[in-house]
């Protein structure tokens, strides 16, 4: 006969309230195999775990039932507490009586809440008569990293671990890392030249033996759980030998075609063999083929005569590349939203209406003017330039609903960073609301208002047109309540950020999150901010949502730190709720591998004495199953149980209601 | 103890009750308030730009006469107590624009003056316990608002007579002498100030929404420091009572005609008669004032 | 209403004349309202102090010149001591009362006050009416 305790909690009124918790406890005493109930004021707090602790031993119990609040609130509390008495921690199941009971039976006479706590107790009680004693799974952890993007939070992530002992993997798509943040000027609040305080760190991951690059790559493919994944690398053909490359630069020197430059934001051309800006992490250029008159044509392979270590390879292919990793931190960044979306502003069709990024470049001392601010059109300094916050943020109908943040600081910057290049100029921005949350954030829009001169205009812009060789600008000034109009030279458009357009498909690929824009979902937005629900892969930057630079930093080093906690431990600890075959009853339909959604089910062959396989049946793979139960559904045979769920014991419950 | 004493044209004239009792009083609480020997119109208002350098003229040479007599000058006009106070501060701060003044008037200006209100010196110099003291005609049961208007407490930092937005300097000295202070939210809000030159509609609304929110909170009385603030008060109650027949109607009257009626002082001093609703009438029909030992 | 803002009219010879004798700098106001919020006048008045502050802003000085509001300040100061940026509206109407008188365009003329009120009003009444409306 087993010895179970029933042990009631009142948390302080909100199960009491509704469910007299002394009634509940009364009547489970008789229940055959119920050695001792009680009712109790907080069974959490630390008098109520000795209690509970004291009662196991008195009593001699070899299972515990706890009818308190949700699973998920102390479920690991009591299951510990039971640990330390003695018990198998799995011999001790929760009843949820408050959040499924008492919360939502407001009946003051305490009647249903009462009899409805009553009934799920006696469900728990038999439940856990068939409950077996279960371990937890201990496996092995391959202690090196990947992280998916080079920009600054990928790359704080990888330095910070690799600096922690860890091998790291980083993995970028264009030639180089760097990322958004490369392209900058100078960041707010301090006005510190961004590429200064990026490219040691750049540097810095370029050399540390820690990490190994794979830049103009990609992830093509993922496979396995967390401490053990095995991934598919596609280094992309750069046409040059990394090997052999001592990135001279003879080659570009020489390179007689040109294409639109996709660092300079179309400002500027580049070679067709190039890389992306001269600070480039790997110094190492890549050709692009489809411009290439080589490798479309076969006419042309200068690069290749001029190139002393003979690095060119017209015939480089595609390489990939497995590593097997334990932990990947996902750092995939953010875009801009396509800003011939929004015609009224005539962004592609006047050349003196640009984005956020593209005067970045322009005030960018290595930019394409090289820090001269000048309009697209004529080359000529613009003597007004007007800048138009959201666009596209905080736009339900034509864009996307959420504010990108970073906007209403960059527009400030870029006010200042104009003014102190073009002395005469007079700045203007059209904004919504003034969002400066953060440290001397709301301090430095203000010195742009007050100091710099940016003449603030709290509306939005109707239309933009040209004009006699001037940018007309129509709007509304909502402060004075009047329609404005602005002869400007040029005009700036701060764009909405949205995630890569490849964010989606590589969401996918790795079994995480992400919301209807595409950007990552976190474990917990709040509590578990850098976790995904696919343990052992991590988020970084402006892949879960806008951020600027201190937040994508702060990021990368907690997901790093997340990574290194992990890979501390010796062995890698998981819940048993795992499912398990009874592999004489499978008769290898493989319905339960197609229905697993994890892919965690293996085909197992068993083999006579010559080794050939003379039957077939399916095998859990306890790291990557996550005791999600579609296979116990899906199994005709029903030869699949899940561990402390088996259906012995939920019918058991189902009966006993 | 003597102190220089600085009445401003408008106690000089249509304010003399509030003018006397406040002489009587101190002589009752054991001082002198000394008027000074000769002084001008302070301006009746402190010029806000820094360039209008002409009309911090008037008011500094107020200041100049009093420091010869003492380091201190004390009046009880709201509006003189601002302008004084606040040229006292200005020409203290900026020497630059103190040499443009000493120029204009052809005397030194002595920074170290300081500009007290009437009740500053009866808090802090004579205290509200020794005020007490002499009550020789409680008030008890009469519920008072204490109306600051704006000149006693703005600009916070230079005027400083007590917290700046919600004061109580008044309702302790009503206390003392007996009445019921009543809390009313309109007690720092503008009369309409002098725009009853150009906009009397104006000054109605403004000093009948003051008279409103102080009987609304069961005011029976008016209690003011200031003659512009008393003037459109009085002016609104005219008004109202001819446009609403539900108006009722209360006393407005200067804080210092109180002090001395409670004092014990004749009542000719404080020229109740001259205001145009008689607080004697109220006293009257609650029963107080009548003397006691 | 519909204006065209012109780089010429923010940085104007008479706003910052303007600015020069009020001590005040608009570009500081933050329009948060508080001004607007305690005046005791801007029910009445055709532009409340935070938006009187927004024409100086965008260099609308005629208008905030010609505007009734400049002459419904009383000066009491509410719009000071309540404004986080420590801008006074209240000087900048005086200033832009200053700018009108000294043109000689007087509010009021002396000749036609009210008699009985000329008689009844405290003498501080007048003479500060007198400074205010009067060059």
């Amino acid at each position: 006969m087993p010895r179970i305790g029933v042990f009631v909690c009142q948390c302080g009124n909100n199960i009491e309230s509704t469910v007299d918790t002394r009634k509940v406890a009364e009547e489970m005493k008789d229940l055959p195999g119920v050695v001792f109930t009680c009712s109790y004021k907080f069974m959490c707090s630390s008098p109520g775990q000795e209690m509970l602790k004291e009662m196991i031993k008195k009593h001699d119990l070899d299972g515990v039932v706890v009818s308190a609040c949700s699973p998920h609130m102390h479920e690991a509390t009591f299951r510990k507490a039971c640990e330390k008495a003695g018990l198998n921690p799995y011999r001790c199941e929760i009843t949820n009586i408050r959040e499924q009971c008492s919360w939502v039976h407001p009946d003051k006479t305490k009647k249903t809440g009462t009899l409805k706590s009553m009934d799920l107790t006696r469900m728990t009680i038999e439940r856990l008569k068939r409950n077996r004693p279960l371990k937890t799974i201990s496996m092995s952890v391959t202690r090196r990293a990947l992280v998916i993007g080079g920009g600054i939070a990928g790359i704080q992530a990888a330095l910070d671990m690799a600096e922690g002992g860890i091998e790291v993997i980083l993995v970028e798509k264009e030639p180089s890392i760097g990322g958004n943040m490369a392209r900058l000027s100078e960041t707010f609040p301090t006005m510190d030249c961004s590429q200064c305080i990026l490219t040691p760190k750049m540097v810095e991951a370029e050399l540390n033996e820690n990490i190994k690059l794979y830049t103009y790559s990609e992830v093509e493919k993922v496979d396995g759980y967390i401490g053990n994944f095995t991934v598919t690398i596609r280094k992309k053909a750069r046409y040059v030998k990394e090997e052999l490359c001592t990135g001279c630069g003879e080659c570009w020197e020489k390179c007689p075609y040109k294409a639109e430059s996709e660092f300079e934001m179309e400002l500027k051309e580049r070679k067709v063999i190039y890389t992306p800006f001269p600070q480039s992490v790997p110094n190492i250029p890549v050709i692009d083929a489809p411009d290439c008159v080589m490798i479309q044509k076969g006419k042309c392979g200068v690069c290749a005569k001029v190139c002393g270590p003979k690095a060119i390879d017209f015939e480089q292919k595609d390489e990939f590349i497995e590593e097997k990793i334990g932990a990947i931190v996902v750092a995939t960044g953010y875009e801009l939203m396509p800003n011939e979306r929004f015609g009224e502003y005539g962004y592609g069709k006047i050349k003196d209406v640009i984005s956020g990024l593209q005067f970045e470049r322009l005030a960018s001392s290595s930019g394409p003017t090289g820090g001269r601010i000048v309009r697209p059109s004529d080359g000529k300094e613009p003597e007004t330039v007007v800048f138009i916050q959201c666009v596209g943020s905080r736009d339900e109908k034509k864009g996307v609903a959420y504010c990108s943040k970073v906007c209403c600081m960059y527009t400030a910057k870029h006010t200042m960073l104009y003014k102190h290049k073009v002395h005469h100029g007079q700045a203007y921005v059209f904004y919504m609301d003034i969002r400066s949350g953060g440290k001397r954030y709301e301090e430095f829009v203000r010195r742009a208002i007050e100091h710099d001169g940016a003449m603030y205009l709290r509306g939005r812009v109707s239309r933009v047109y040209e004009k006699d060789g001037k940018v007309i600008v129509q709007g509304a000034d909502t402060l004075s309540g009047t329609q404005v109009e602005i002869e400007a030279d040029m005009v700036v458009l701060a764009t909405a950020m949205v995630p890569r357009g490849s964010a989606v498909e590589l969401a996918q690929r790795l079994g995480i999150g992400y919301d209807k824009y595409g950007f990552y979902n976190e474990y917990h937005p709040k509590l578990r901010p850098v976790e995904t629900v696919n343990a052992g892969i991590y988020l970084a930057g402006t892949c879960i949502g806008p951020m600027d630079i201190p937040d994508s930093v702060s990021m990368g080093s907690a997901a790093a730190s997340k990574v290194l906690s992990l890979f501390a431990k010796e062995k890698l600890a998981r819940e048993p709720i795992v499912a398990h075959v009874d592999t004489p009853v499978c008769n290898a339909c493989w319905d339960c591998l197609t229905a697993c959604p994890y892919k965690a089910i293996e085909k197992e062959g068993i083999r006579d004495r010559e080794g050939n396989i003379v039957r077939w049946h399916a095998k859990v793979n306890e790291g990557v199953c996550q005791g999600c139960g579609v296979c116990v559904a899906a199994c005709r045979s029903k030869c699949i149980d899940l561990a402390g769920y088996r259906d012995e014991e939920v019918f058991a419950a189902i009966n006993a209601f | 103890m003597k102190i220089p004493y600085y009445p401003g044209c408008t106690l000089n004239t249509v304010a003399k009750g509030f003018d006397l009792s406040a002489r009587e009083s101190a002589r009752t609480l054991g001082f002198e308030l000394a008027e000074l020997e000769q002084w001008s119109c302070c301006g009746a208002s402190f010029p806000l730009t820094p360039d209008n350098i002409i009309g911090l003229t008037s008011p500094a040479k107020v200041l100049i006469d009093a420091a010869k007599m003492d380091p201190v000058v004390t009046t009880l006009c709201s509006v003189c107590y601002n302008v004084l106070k606040r040229t006292a501060e200005t020409l203290a701060e900026d020497t630059e624009r103190q040499k443009v003044v000493e120029d204009f008037i052809e005397e030194r200006y002595n920074p170290s003056i300081e500009v007290l209100h009437f009740v500053e010196i009866l808090r802090d110099r004579i205290g509200f316990e020794k005020v007490k003291e002499k009550v020789k005609r409680p008030l008890g049961g009469i519920k008072a608002a204490s109306y600051y208007g704006c000149m006693l407490l703005r600009p916070f930092k230079t005027m400083g007579i007590d917290r700046a937005e919600a004061p109580t300097v008044m309702e302790e000295l009503l206390e003392a002498l007996g009445l019921e202070p009543v809390e009313f939210p309109k007690k720092i809000e503008c009369c309409g100030a002098h725009l009853a030159m150009t906009r009397e509609d104006v000054v109605a609304k403004l000093s009948g929404d003051v008279i409103e929110s102080a009987t609304g909170c069961g005011a029976e009385l008016v209690v003011t420091s200031c003659p512009l603030c008393q003037y459109n008060l009085e002016e609104a109650q005219s008004r109202a009572i001819e446009e609403r027949r539900d108006w009722k109607t209360v006393p407005i009257v200067y804080f210092t005609q109180l002090l001395g009626y409670a004092m014990g002082q004749t009542e000719g001093v404080a020229c109740f008669d001259k205001n145009r609703w008689d607080a004697r009438e109220l006293f009257k029909e609650k029963g107080v004032g009548s003397c006691q030992g | 209403m519909k204006i065209k803002i012109e780089n010429r009219a923010l940085k104007s010879e008479e706003l910052k004349h303007l600015e020069r004798i009020t001590g005040e700098v608009p570009a500081r106001c933050y329009q948060c309202g508080n001004c607007s919020a305690g005046c005791p006048l801007s029910y009445m008045m055709d532009y409340p102090p935070s938006q009187m502050i927004r024409l100086l802003q965008l260099g609308r000085i005629e208008e905030a010149k010609r505007a009734e509001s400049v002459w419904l300040c009383v000066s009491c100061m509410q719009c000071y001591a309540r404004c986080p940026k420590d801008v006074s509206a209240g000087t900048l109407f005086e200033g832009l009362r200053h700018l009108a008188l000294r043109e000689g365009k007087d509010y009021r003329k002396i000749k036609e006050l009210d008699m009985p009120f000329l008689k009844g009003a405290p003498q501080q009444a007048l003479v500060c009416g007198f400074r205010k409306f009067v060059s």
